[in-house]
């Protein structure tokens, strides 16, 4: 075949691109490529592919679509952990003279990837798996507002993470750190397919993520329940409001940094060349523009969740409702005012940085209110210990510790000895594991009983529980020693032998977060095998104070046979002190959108757009497009997206609860 | 449509309202004006100040996105019960934000950064 | 729905008047152009930022014809009302004539489409590529992109005068003539900010 030939079909997709010569990497593929194959295996086996296509990829339901979002999150943890844990170990024995076992090639992709994979493909799927499943229960909607648009939300996000792994077995990854600066990220220092895998796979999650910001602010502004009035919805669903008003007003900045770098590689723009006019520290400015709201959209839902859970196991309503509310506006908004503080050390002079330091302290009253609000609502209250408030009160001892330490950094002069230093890495990994992922877990926790309805296995919880804790602490607390020494970020080899101990014991907590990981997954496996000893038989295992708790563990399709009416914040808790019953009769057809495949057709063609970007398989590209562009146009001329779940159905399954309630002697 | 749907105009598009014949026409008319005379005003270099016409000119684009946003989308503070007009206030808010932020922090960085465009001495 | 002096508080509705559907289209399409006005407000950004770095190429001076922008900008003006014409008379439901109007705004879109590649097309003959400078990058950029908003618009609006021909003004086409309504306006107000800052400040400077 004629090399012309090759290059129009296959781009610059090569054999060689295939990393062959890496024993990690082909050991991976084995292990995935067998594990991928006992799983399809499996699933083919028990012909569980129709029930997996209609119940759930083509579903548009928010709860299934939540799980869903779960279930990524989980996946692409394991992955950017296991980037971690070859970090520590490089780290650990890459001393007096020893090269490790990584080389820069490979250990570059590896902090890159696990960045990248952390922060857009394992805490943003949560975080929206969260939002996705809870707030339409928690506002006492059946569905969000744009089903087809959730559903396909979630495929795009695949979608991108689809492209990342690829980029694991098939070519590389970017080299360049997890937010890609140029120069090194443009063309003439990256000519290879790293940063553009990269800027694809970001490009195709973050139409997902933007679109399902738009849809979950509709639902939380149009959908309430009557009677609910915004001053009445529960603190989460405030947090997931504020959250989606970030993702609308911070992706498109992110849409278009990446278009510009995109341009400059793909076309020889000059935004951000050293020559003819650019500027590469536009992209520092404007990437951050986009990268600080990033990270208080992955916070504030779990201040949301801190809340709910505070509340409903210190059996109080929650102190401060308003000052709350107000505390997470403040800090979206506040959250445009300080990105620069990424960067003090680029040359902005005095002046700027003042001001820009000056917001960053500015911005962390809010969050401190917050936390003497959980505290004064715990104050007084009779606390539960279960698993969601342990995790709670693990964050409160750890989050305030990263917080307090970026207060240190948002002092420029500081910042000037501790910037790209492993101080902050402890900084931001301090807030992001202390906030963001035992938030999760708390949130996991306490939600996992409503969406499959059996509690988690306690033990098997806090087993995780304190290897992730004590993990935590062993794997970072060394990282702020050594930044105060001096050690700079994404290094390999390292001189000074003294340093080594630090290393070694960070190694020792990313072992014991190891662990930690796998007592989750064993408590998974061991809650759905003890299902029916753990089951939630009334729907309201933590006698909680929130609509969700209202309806069956899991809820229905139509979550709510009768649409609540609300007069009052924590509106279970006060329908349960009224003495409320729900209705047993007189129950009406409900509405509902359809399923549809469309989501999974659009998001497939989306990757295949990607992968002929970056291989420069044009013809692949543009037929892509098309196809992309005539599946949307054809999607519209579908008008009849809904239908009727008749009342006979609806009946059924509100009898078939009434009997499960009375026969274990449970308020019916 | 039945008569039904015209009687709450407001309600069954999701408070969006219509224009009439007469509101499109007005900021038609007033969009030429608003957009002839800054042209005018470069074509011919009416104006001796640079400066100064260049703020007549963004005084007149300002003035114009208002009279769009009035007259051909129909902005005002009930639609949606108050919510677009709270996006786009939130909206402008982050634009101005980031333009005069990115502005003013390229500035300085340029100023500080950029070799050989300044003595040292003279570095703030 | 609350609770009345005498009665028993009412914690569930009986009837439900069902949710108007597509009650939140045009607020979640509102929010969409305001997320597409933050991609543009970067663009802005770009181009002030580095629109004044010529690397010793063509200024805006040596490469802007106002004539031809001004006669850009008249098409793009026309093309709004014209579409505003359309809302009324789809508000009358009267077919024909909305989508005559609907015609007259895809022609004067097409216009404005063609004298910019017109324009594009000369300034590259002359050398003046988006790859020449930061400047002419950040141009080609900003003016492209809302092009590119036009062209993805007037395909929209050939798909609608299809679904109206098929399905006539039914309350779905109502909504999608109302979003493309908000979207065709907001490109004209983009418009005013390229103009304005770009063409306009430009030959200023």
């Amino acid at each position: 075949m004629s090399e012309t030939l090759t290059k129009l079909i296959f781009g610059r997709l090569t054999l060689e691109q295939l990393p062959l010569h890496e024993p990690i990497v082909v050991g991976t593929f084995i292990v995935v490529a067998l594990g991928g194959l006992a799983l399809l295996g499996a699933v083919t086996y028990f012909k569980l592919w129709g029930y997996l296509w209609r119940e759930w990829f083509t579903s548009v339901d928010h709860k299934k679509i939540g799980v869903m979002y779960m279930v990524l999150g989980l996946v692409m943890l394991l992955r950017g952990f296991s980037d971690a844990i070859m970090m520590r170990l490089q780290q650990a024995i890459a001393f007096n003279g020893s090269e490790g076992y990584l080389n820069a090639h490979h250990y570059d992709q590896i902090f890159t990837a696990h960045g990248v994979i952390m922060i857009f493909f394992v805490a943003m799927p949560f975080v929206t798996g969260l939002m996705n499943f809870v707030v339409p229960l928690q506002i006492g909607a059946r569905d969000v507002s744009f089903p087809f648009l959730n559903n396909f939300s979630f495929w795009m996000t695949v979608g991108g993470a689809i492209l990342v792994m690829a980029s694991l077995f098939v070519g590389e990854f970017a080299r360049t750190g997890w937010l890609a600066y140029p120069p090194l990220s443009g063309i003439g220092y990256s000519p290879d397919v790293g940063v553009d895998y990269y800027i694809w796979a970001l490009q195709v999650a973050g139409v997902g993520t933007t679109l399902s910001g738009i849809n979950l602010i509709c639902t939380i502004i149009k959908m309430r329940a009557p009677g609910m009035t915004m001053m009445r919805m529960p603190v989460f669903t405030w947090t997931s409001l504020c959250t989606n008003v970030l993702i609308v007003a911070s992706f498109p900045v992110l849409t278009a940094v990446l278009t510009l770098l995109a341009l400059d590689r793909y076309v020889g723009t000059n935004f951000f060349t050293n020559d003819f006019g650019g500027n590469p520290m536009m992209y520092v400015n404007l990437i951050w523009i986009w990268g600080h709201p990033e990270v208080y959209i992955l916070i504030l839902p779990l201040f949301g969740v801190f809340s709910e859970v505070t509340s409903t196991f210190s059996g109080k309503r929650l102190f401060g409702y308003t000052s709350m509310v107000y505390a997470t506006i403040v800090i979206t908004i506040l959250s445009y005012l300080v990105w620069l503080h990424h960067f003090f050390t680029m040359g902005s002079g005095a002046s700027v940085n003042s001001f820009f330091g000056i917001t960053t302290m500015i911005i962390s009253i809010p969050t401190g209110a917050k936390i003497f609000n959980w505290l004064f609502t715990m104050y007084r209250g009779r606390i539960r210990f279960e698993l969601p408030m342990m995790w709670t009160l693990a964050f409160m001892l750890t989050f305030t510790v990263g917080g307090m330490t970026g207060v240190l950094l948002a002092v420029p002069p500081a910042d000037f000895v501790l910037h790209n230093s492993l101080f902050l890495i402890a900084h931001f990994h301090n807030v992001i594991i202390g906030g963001v992922l035992f938030g999760l877990f708390a949130g996991i926790a306490y939600w996992w009983p409503k969406a499959f309805g059996f509690r988690l296995d306690p033990f098997w919880g806090k087993v995780s529980f304190w290897c992730w804790v004590l993990g935590f602490w062993f794997a970072f607390m060394p990282l702020y020693i050594l930044g105060l020494m001096g050690v700079t970020r994404r290094m390999r080899v390292f001189d000074d032998p003294s340093l080594q101990i630090w290393f070694v014991i960070a190694a020792f907590g990313a072992v014991l977060i190891a662990c930690g990981i796998a007592a989750f997954l064993v408590q998974i496996y061991v809650s759905i095998r003890s299902r029916a000893e753990l089951v939630d038989v009334t729907g309201d295992p933590w006698d909680g104070r929130t609509l969700e708790w209202s309806t069956s563990s899991p809820p229905p399709a139509y979550n709510f046979a009768f649409t609540p009416v609300i007069r009052d914040n924590d509106a279970w808790f006060d329908m349960k002190r009224a003495g409320y019953r729900r209705p047993l009769s007189g129950y009406k057809p409900i509405h509902m959108p359809r399923n549809t495949g469309t989501g999974v057709i659009l998001a497939v063609f989306s990757v295949a757009l990607g992968f002929g970007m970056i291989w420069y398989i044009w013809w692949l590209a543009a037929l892509s497009f098309v196809c992309l562009i005539a599946t949307a146009i054809g999607h519209t001329f579908n008008y009849h997206r809904d239908f009727d779940i008749p009342a006979a159905e609806v009946t059924q399954t509100e009898e078939a609860r009434t009997t499960l309630l009375a026969a274990q002697g449970a308020r019916v | 449509m039945s008569a039904h749907d015209h009687a709450d105009h407001g309600d069954t598009h999701g408070g969006a309202a219509h224009g009439s014949l007469k509101g499109y026409l007005i900021g038609f008319v007033l969009s030429v004006i608003l957009t002839a005379i800054p042209f005018w005003l470069v074509m011919n270099g009416a104006i001796d100040n640079k400066q100064a016409t260049a703020v007549i000119i963004m005084v007149f684009a300002a003035v114009q996105i208002v009279v769009h946003m009035v007259f051909f989308l129909h902005m005002n503070t009930s639609s949606e019960g108050g919510w677009s007009m709270l996006a786009l206030i939130f909206t402008l808010i982050l634009v101005v934000i980031v333009l005069t932020g990115s502005l003013w922090v390229m500035y300085h960085l340029n100023a500080n950064m950029m070799p050989g465009l300044h003595e040292m001495r003279q570095m703030p | 729905m609350a609770i009345t002096a005498d009665a028993e508080p009412v914690f569930h509705l009986e009837e439900e008047h069902a949710h108007a559907e597509g009650g939140s289209t045009m607020l979640g399409f509102w929010l969409y152009l305001m997320s597409d006005c933050l991609i543009f407000a970067m663009l802005f950004a770009a181009y002030g930022v580095l629109g004044g770095n010529y690397a010793a190429g063509p200024a805006p001076k040596d490469l802007f014809d106002l004539d031809l922008v001004a006669v850009n900008t008249t098409m793009l003006l026309l093309s709004s009302i014209t579409y505003g014409f359309a809302m009324l008379t789809m508000v009358r439901g009267r077919v024909a004539a909305t989508q005559a109007w609907l015609a007259v705004t895809m022609l004067f879109g097409l216009a404005f489409l063609s004298i910019e590649l017109y324009e594009f097309a000369h300034m590259i003959h002359e050398g003046a590529t988006p790859q020449r400078s930061a400047f002419l990058s950040s141009f080609f950029t900003l003016v492209g992109t809302h092009g590119l908003h036009v062209t993805f618009g007037i395909v929209w609006m050939v798909t609608l005068m299809i679904q109206v021909a098929r399905h006539g003004l039914i309350e779905a086409n109502r909504r999608r003539l109302m979003c493309l309504s908000m979207f065709w306006h907001f490109l004209d107000v983009v418009w005013i900010g390229v103009f304005t800052f770009v063409y306009l400040l430009g030959m200023l400077r």
